[in-house]
Order: structure tokens, then sequence, then C-alpha cells
């Protein structure tokens, strides 16, 4: 399970937790996932594939709603959760554990660049 | 036996409920000549009842249905108006339902005469000069249209710079999905605090690179667009065109008409403003009008009068063919009909009094419920839920609460600009007392909001199912019968 | 004052007590807000309004100018077909209940459509041997737009191939669909009466999102699937089958040879020919493309006692919620032809659908042996199903004109199709006598021959 307190934040509510210096998890924040209520399919993208910082990856949708996800870095899809596909409730049960969505290999050593920490992103939810 | 099974659940091997003549020409076996695989292995699972059993089955599913003659139907947008019988009638006559349309035109004279008839009065009533029956219904019509753009810019060699299409945030849906699919890129253009489009917004996003700009007047919220004949202006002016989204056009018949605002094309909904039915999700109709200008480009091919005779008429320049031989004529039929009997007079009757309707309605709901806008509406009016939704009742609440006391729900959530909105459209054929009837309900619902929250949020307790899970349909969708043992 | 209308309840008292409400004192002042530039200047020029007897006497005569297929027998098919519609049928659509609703939004008050909408999806899926089925298109040609929309953005592979035996307007349509979404579609040709298989071999490509092929095609020829569908493995094309529901009957189910997407036009099974439209499209996929299908779907779920029910579900596949992210456009279904082909589908059965595809089959190759008989050539080297080509030595405009001449409405003009002069596309559906079949072919043998 993901500590969310040491994950960092995208203002579009993804998180990422570093697993190696050029290797990382990316999920949707709990904060999110409540906005859109019950999620009830994720799309992701194939393993393999390339992802570009703030470009979308996949969507994840609620009975009545349909929201791209942004990714937080750019690199290679090395794993999604492909749990999600039979179970989209994951999500709702636990943003940070079984709710990841995608593993990505950086280029080169992972930076956090713009992104919050866990601090930083409750303050800005707080003031949305 | 509940009368809530399936049909698949009442059939019984070797029932059935049709009669055909003996067949007395020889047998040809199919299975002799065919490749093996191409015969049919297992039978199709289809239901084996009796005549009575069917009638039974299907009467029981239309008593859990809920339609016009039912009772009250204030679905915004989709013009829920009296569904004439004798429409009915005519569009049964052999002469219209038992005619191919491959036949020669001298044996369906009377059809392309009635398809003729039908495109003149709807020039009258776009203010258009040219019509094309074709299109199925009015998202169809959306497409056609924009098809039609793209070919006339295309003849200019703008196609590949003009790509912009112009929605309202408070447009349908189909406009912007519509525009995605004959090729173009939307832009979304904001509305501004009276509820109609922010001019400035449109000027500033207008140049070179505009196709076009798709507008509904009066609009979804039914505020009628006073700004139309400056951003017609600005449109033509950057070499665009004005698209006209009839599905309101309920609001302005004999009042003002497409063609004298200044738009370019036109779709109608005959299934909305001329009263054919709405059978549950359609069959529709959604002719679309052009100006001069863009005649040639119409879906092939026209009806035309040549002398004394009905003809068809090819356009080389066409578009191409959008729907198959000539729409939905059976539809048509009933449209036609439907303008013969209300007339020039009816029909402007019919705009006066769908709009005092409205805003009769909206008058005697105002104390009770937010009102967003408070300017004169046209035929539809929308409320915003906020007050009710402080004390813990949402719009969907009140939309299933409508329900217990008879009446179908008003159109909710949308248009996607007002929070918690209901949007009413009561229709010209309802009488005071109805109206009257469904205010009082709508605001013993508002009380009720506020004492009896729980009677609200349950709601509703007297269908034939409460309310339904509809996040495990979309999670582990099940969308065929499947018989016990095959599971 | 003027007249009262029979459909507008409002009396000059109710306008007034109304007005009075609102504080107005004219209806005028409700329009007040339209720019003087825009408003209608001058009465609609439309004929006054007539009273319902007025209606029926003109619309009547109207009608008596068209030659119908219940006074001549008809031999014309080419995708709308003269069948057999069960009283049963009429009589389920007139209720008003299902007539007069409209799209089930609110499903606790739309059962009944919903789960009529339920059960058309699995006759249809039953039909097609395909896991998958939506609550209707507006006609077939729309099911296969959609379709070829579908498969070009799923495979993400710009070009369609459609075979020439496909409906000439099927894929004129498919044209359209493609400019629009600006895919390329490349036509197949024809060997005699089937499609060319060496030519679809040569065309495809890595760049072929879709295949699409007729079952039985345009000229009642049944292809083979299987076949077809071996000469893709390689490809990430789909199969598109258009199929006609009634020949399914007797025919192995598209989704049992390896279609990917099959679609076609219920108007066979229930609906009215009424000059080509309202008709009713019908959408099958396999479960992988289910959020990829265009327009409504019903799913089962249970409501908050644990009872049974019905809901459109999968929505945010529509243009609704996706707005300008929507694959498809599609609003409106065709609900009540739906219906109209459950209710067909429900009386027919497993029993009737055979017998009446059977006595299609038996009757078109009645009408083959009869004029093969006289020395007629019929074209098709394939098995048919109720159609079939025949040549004849005058031209078929000329033909048609002088079998109307007998009293009957002839067959649709192939010539050109495929390599001949003077080609007619007959069809004998289970409506037509032995004593029909018998007279037409007389009819033919003397206008062609004499």
């Amino acid at each position: 399970m993901t500590d969310k307190k040491v994950c960092l934040f995208s203002k579009d509510h993804e998180w990422v937790e570093l697993i190696e210096e050029d290797h990382v998890r990316v999920g949707i924040s709990d904060y999110a996932v409540e906005q859109l209520g019950d999620i009830v399919f994720v799309e992701l993208p194939e393993v393999d594939s390339e992802v570009l910082k703030e470009a979308e990856f996949g969507t994840v949708e609620s009975v009545k709603s349909s929201s791209e996800v942004y990714s937080p870095v750019s690199g290679t899809v090395a794993k999604v959760n492909s749990e999600l596909e039979d179970k989209p409730e994951l999500l709702n049960e636990d943003a940070f554990a079984q709710g990841w969505l995608m593993e990505v290999k950086t280029p080169g050593p992972f930076s956090k660049a713009d992104l919050m920490t866990y601090d930083e992103y409750e303050t800005y939810i707080e003031n949305l | 036996m509940t009368g809530d099974e399936l049909i698949f659940e009442l059939s019984t091997p070797g029932r059935v409920a049709y009669s055909l003549p003996t067949d007395e020409t020889p047998l040809y076996d199919l299975a002799a000549e065919l490749p093996a695989h191409l015969v049919r292995q297992a039978e199709p699972g289809l239901p084996e009842v009796s005549e009575l059993q069917l009638m039974r089955h299907y009467t029981s599913l239309s008593n859990k249905n809920f339609g016009v003659e039912t009772g009250f139907y204030p679905l915004g947008s989709c013009t829920m108006k009296y569904n004439p019988k004798v429409n009915e009638v005519v569009a049964r006559y052999p002469g219209f339902s038992a005619i191919h349309p491959y036949q020669a035109a001298e044996t369906v004279q009377g059809a392309y005469e009635l398809m003729y008839n039908l495109q003149e009065d709807l020039k009258v009533v776009t203010g258009m000069d040219a019509i094309t029956l074709q299109p199925a219904a009015g998202a169809q019509g959306e497409w056609t249209g924009l098809l039609i753009f793209k070919k006339y810019f295309e003849e200019k060699g703008e196609r590949a710079q003009r790509k912009k299409i112009f929605v309202p945030d408070s447009a349908h849906g189909t406009n912007p999905a519509s525009a995605i699919i004959a090729g173009f890129d939307v832009v979304e253009i904001p509305s501004n605090e009276r509820g109609t489009v922010d001019l400035a917004a449109l000027k500033a996003a207008a140049g070179s690179d505009t196709a076009g700009l798709m507008l509904t007047n009066p609009n979804t919220l039914g505020l009628f667009e006073t700004d139309i004949v400056e951003m017609a202006e600005i449109i033509h002016e950057v070499g665009g065109l004005l698209y006209y989204d009839g599905a309101n056009a309920n609001a302005i018949l004999g009042k003002t008409d497409p063609g004298e605002m200044g738009f370019d094309v036109v779709h109608l909904n005959l299934h909305k403003t001329f009263s054919t039915p709405h059978g549950g999700g359609g069959p529709g109709s959604g002719p679309v009008g052009v100006k001069e200008h863009l005649a040639p480009y119409l879906p092939s091919p026209l009806i035309a009068k040549e002398g004394e005779q009905y003809v068809l008429k090819e356009l080389p320049r066409s578009i191409g063919r959008v729907k198959g031989y000539f729409g939905n004529f059976g539809v048509n039929v009933r449209a036609y009909a439907y303008i013969l009997t209300m007339g020039p007079d009816g029909l402007k009757q019919v705009s006066e009094s769908a709009v005092l309707h409205a805003n009769y309605l909206k008058k005697r709901l105002e104390p009770y419920f937010d009102t967003p806008y408070g300017q004169h509406s046209k035929h539809e009016f929308v409320l915003s839920g906020k007050r009710q939704k402080k004390l813990g009742v949402r719009t969907l609440d009140i939309a299933k609460r409508l329900l217990d006391f008879g009446f179908y729900a008003p159109t909710v959530y949308f248009p996607l600009i007002v929070e918690e909105c209901i949007m009413i459209e009561p229709t010209e054929t309802e009488a005071k007392e109805v109206l009257d009837a469904f205010a009082d309900v709508m605001i013993e619902i508002a009380h009720e909001a506020e004492e009896t929250p729980e009677v609200v949020l349950n709601a509703p307790h007297n269908k034939a199912v409460r309310r339904l899970d509809e996040v495990t349909a979309a999670r582990k969708p099940i969308v065929r019968y499947t018989k016990p043992e095959e599971n | 004052m003027t007249k009262q209308h029979h459909y507008l309840p409002d009396t000059e008292q109710d306008r007034k007590e109304m007005m009075d409400v609102i504080g107005i004192s004219s209806i005028d002042e409700l329009f007040a807000d339209l720019p003087e530039s825009v408003r209608t200047k001058e009465p609609m020029q439309l004929k006054p309004a007539l009273a319902q007897t007025e209606l029926t006497r003109f619309l009547s005569q109207m009608a008596a100018r068209n030659k119908t297929a219940d006074e001549l027998p008809l031999f014309l098919g080419a995708g709308t077909y003269d069948h057999y519609i069960p009283s049963v049928v009429d009589a389920v659509i007139s209720r008003s209940e299902f007539l007069t609703a409209y799209t089930p939004y609110q499903p606790e008050a739309s059962q009944g459509e919903l789960q009529a909408l339920f059960e058309f999806q699995t006759m249809i899926c039953e039909l097609t041997g395909m896991e998958v089925s939506n609550s209707s298109l507006y006609d077939g040609f729309a099911s296969l737009g959609e379709a070829c929309n579908l498969a070009t953005s799923v495979t993400k592979k710009p070009k369609v191939l459609l075979s020439k035996a496909i409906h000439p307007q099927a894929r004129e349509v498919v044209h359209t669909y493609a400019y629009g979404m600006e895919y390329a579609v490349e036509e197949i040709g024809l060997v005699e009466d089937i499609t060319d298989l060496e030519e679809l071999k040569a065309k495809l490509d890595g760049e072929t999102g879709a295949v699409v092929v007729q079952y039985p095609n345009f000229f009642g020829s049944i292809e083979d699937l299987k076949e077809i569908k071996m000469m893709l493995a390689d490809t990430k094309a789909l199969l598109i089958v258009v199929s006609n529901p009634l020949a399914l009957g007797l025919l192995e189910a598209p989704g049992n040879l390896g279609a990917d997407i099959v679609v076609g036009d219920m108007q066979p099974l229930g609906i009215p020919m009424s000059f080509g439209g309202p008709h009713c499209g019908y959408f099958t996929v396999n479960k992988k493309l289910i959020r990829k299908v265009p327009s409504r779907i019903v799913g089962q779920t249970v409501d908050t006692e644990g009872k049974r029910g019905f809901v459109m579900t999968l929505q945010t596949r529509e243009q609704h919620i996706r707005r300008e992210k929507a694959t498809s456009n599609m609003s409106s279904n065709q609900a009540l032809n739906a219906l109209a082909s459950s209710v067909a589908m429900t009386a027919l059965g497993k029993q009737g659908i055979r017998e009446m595809a059977q006595q299609n089959v038996n009757k078109a190759h009645y009408l083959a042996q009869k004029l093969t008989e006289k020395g007629f050539f019929v074209h098709n080297k394939a098995t048919f199903f109720n159609e079939f080509v025949v040549e004849t030595n005058k031209p078929i405009a000329e033909i048609n004109q002088a079998l109307l001449a007998k009293g009957f409405i002839g067959g649709f003009d192939v010539s050109g199709f495929m390599e001949s002069d003077h080609s007619l596309l007959v069809c004998v559906t289970e409506k037509r006598t032995k004593a029909e079949i018998e007279a037409f072919a007389d009819a033919l043998e003397e206008v062609d021959r004499v």
C-alpha cells in the first residue's frame, strides 16, 4: 500500500510514487475519486506505449461522467493495473492501494519538477 | 407468473403466434447446396408463445410505461406535445405504407407529391430556399448540415483552413458531437449572465479559420438570443456560416424564422415541433433546409415538379447520401398531415400558447425554486434546485418524486451551465388545469423538501420499480437475457 | 374571435387568467425581445387549416395515386421487402404508452419500453450470434456507417474495404460517413455475383481497418464469411457483416463465422415498406467493443428492494455526456420499430422464422427454375436466398413498364453491376403465391421475348 504522505501530486489530482529512481507508480487522489463518485470503468494505456507529462493517458468513468486522466510524468508505460478492468470499484475502495493506474519508466531519473508534496496538495484542494 | 417475466421466461416449446399459408412450391434445401459451415446449426432462441400470451405480455409492458397520453410530460427541449390520432390513420393508408422506394416514378406520384408539398411548406416555415427530407432525426440533420459547410468551403478552396465550429456552452451534446464526426474542431463559446451567447467572446474567437456557429434559438435555457443579428454579422463577416438547430422551433412559428435571423442552414425535428410521435426514442425526422448558395450540396435526390409530373432531381455536387431512400417517409406523412390540420394561423397559435404556458408555469414556481434568468422565456424555462440542494434534496430526487404524482419528470441536469438544473417545457397542447396541477405538485414537493425530505429522497414509491442501481449496471453490464442453464 | 382548434385547449378565459398571473396584457409582450428586423411580418404562406374529413379526403386521394403492393404482386426487393406482418405488431405499437413516450430517461416510469428493448437486444444477439446489441439505429445503412466509423477509430487504421456486392445506397452512405471522419473507402469488385476475394486480398494491407461484406449480398447470393475471415487473420482489420435478419433463420450466424461487427435492417421482420422509411437499423459487436457501441444500450439491474429492473446503461459512450469527445452523434434510435420487430420475432418465434425464411428460399428458387426453363439466364453462381439476377434482352426500364401494364411491379435494374447488359434483380417473398410466381414468369417471358 502506497503511503499517500510520500506521494507527489499534480494539479490534475494525479499522484506519483517513486519506486526506483527512474520508475514511478501513478494513480488519482482520493479527492478526485470522491468528486467523480462511483467509478464504473477505467480505460488505461497499453503497456510499452509512451505517455507524456500533462497529456491524457486514460479515462475514468462514473455513471454520468467521463474524465480524462493526465500523466504527471513522461516515459514508457511499464505496467497497468489490469484488475481495474473487472473491478473499477477498487478506485473507490482505496485510490492509493489497489486503485493505482499505471507504472511508468522515465527516461532519466524522475524529477519532482512542479509536482506538489502531500502537504502542499492538501492546501491546494482546501482552496478549490 | 408475476407479470414481470421476460418474454423468454414465458416460452413453451412448440407454441406459435403466427399464421403462414402452406407453401405450394417445391422445397429447396439450402443445406444440400451450401457449404456446411454456412448452414445454421443452433436455432435462434426466439420466444415461443401463443397470440394471447404475446398480447398480454406487451400490454403488461405498456402498463409499465408512461407516454403523453398517460399524463403531463414536461421534458424540456423534447416538445412532448399531443400526437394526433388522424396522423396515425393517414400514415397507415396502403398508398403510403405499402409502397416500395424503388417503384417507378409513375406508380408513386402521390408519394412524390406529398414530399414535394412538404418540402415547399418547410421552406416557408424555415425561410430557406431548398429542403431535403432525407435526415432521420435532428442529430443526422446537424451532421448533414455540417457536411454541407465542409463541401461549400472545399469548393471555395478553404476547407483546410476553416476547421472551427463555435458551439455555445448551453448547446445540446449532439452539436459538438456532430461537428466532430463531420471533421471539424469544436470551440465552446461561454454564455453571459443573461444566459445568452457572450457576443464579445464570439467576436474574439471569429477569424479566417472559422467554419461557423451552431445555435439553437431560443436556446436550451428557453431564452431568445436577442443578439442574433449581430452574431450573424460577426460570423458572415469572417466568411463563416450559421447553423440553426431547430430543436426549439416550437417557440417561433409565425413569429420569426431562421432565414430572417440570418441562418444559412437549418434542421427541424418533425417529432418535436410537428407532432409526430416520439415512439419511445424514435423514429423521428430531421429535414434540413439551406439558403440558395448551399442548395447544390444537399443530399441527393430532391423531389422536383416538372409540369404536372413529380420527378427526382439528382444533385451532382451533393455531399452524397446520408440516409436510405427518401428519409423517414412515414414520419413525414404525419408531419404533413399536422401542417395541413393547423394551417398558418394554427401554427402561430401553437407558438403563442407554448410560450404563454411556459411563462405561466415559471411565474407560478418562481417563489419556490431559484430561477437563474429573470427575463420572459420562450416555450421552455429552467429552474435551479439549489435551494433544495441545501436541504439535502437533489434535482434527481425531485424528478423521481414527480413520478409518484402521475407526471413524467422534466429534463434534469441540462443545460450543464445551470446548477441542479430542471428544464420544463409544457407545450401548447396542455390545458391550464394540467399546468396548475403540475405547479401545485411542484410546490408540494418544495414543501416536502423542507418538512419531510425522506419522502422525496426515497421516491418513487408507486412505480413498477424503486430506484435502480445504475452503478452495478454500468460496472457489470448485462445487456441480454441468458437462459439459466446456460449461465 | 378565432375558431377554437381541437389540438389547442386554451380558451379566451384561460389566456386571460394566465396573462394576469404573468402580469402582461398581451401575448405579444412575451415576444417583445425579438429584434424588429427578424420578425415575420406576413402570415406564413401555407394552406388554410383543413378539418379532419377534409384532411382524410385530401390525403386518401393522394395515397390513391400510388400503386401498392396490396394491389399488384410485387417482385421488387433490393433492400426493402414486402413481408407478412402479423396483426399483433400494429396492435402493440399503437398502444399510446409506447407510441407517445420518449427515450426512457426516468427508468422507474419507463420499465415497459426498457424491458422491450432489452428483449429486442436479446433476440438480435440470438439471430446474429453476437454478444452485444444496441437498442437500434436509424436504419441499416446508418448502422453500417457507424460500424465503419467505429472500426477505423478503434483500429486506428484509416481504410475501409467495401464489397461492391453491398447495397448501392449503403455504399453511398458509407462514403458520406467517410467524408465526415476523413478515412478512405475502397470498393472491391465482383466475380459474377459475389465479392472478388483475389481483389480483396490484393487491397488488404496494414492500413485496413475494416472489410465489409453483405450476407446474403445485394444480389441475394450467400458469401462465404469463414473464408473471408481467414484472409484477415494477419491484419488488424475488423470484419463487418451486413445481414438480412430473416435470412439468419436458416444461415449460420455471422458471429459464429468470425464477424466482429454485424449490422443490418430489421425491416423484413415486422416493419412496413413505407416507401423506404422509417425502418430500423440493428448494431451488434462482441464484448470487447461494448464501450464503443453508438447509441442507447439497455442493461439489467436491480432496484433498492432487489427487484429486477432495466436502465439505459454505459451512457458515458454517448454524445450528451461526451460532447466533443464523442465518437458518434447518435441521440434518438428507432425504438418503436425495434418494438415492432420484437413483436414480429415473438410472433414468429423459433419455428416461424425458419418457416418464413424457407418459404422465401423455396419461392425464389421456384421462380428462378421457371425462368431458366423458359431460357432466361440467371447470373447467380452462388446459392441465393430470396433474390437473384436474371438477364433480359430488353432494357429493364422497358421491361418494368411492360410488366406494370400486365399488373406486376417488376424488379430492380442492376444492369452494369456485373458483366451484363440488361439485368433484373427480382425478389420473391413468402407473400407471393405459386400462381403469382407462374404468372410473373409468363409475363416476363412475353414482355422480353415478344
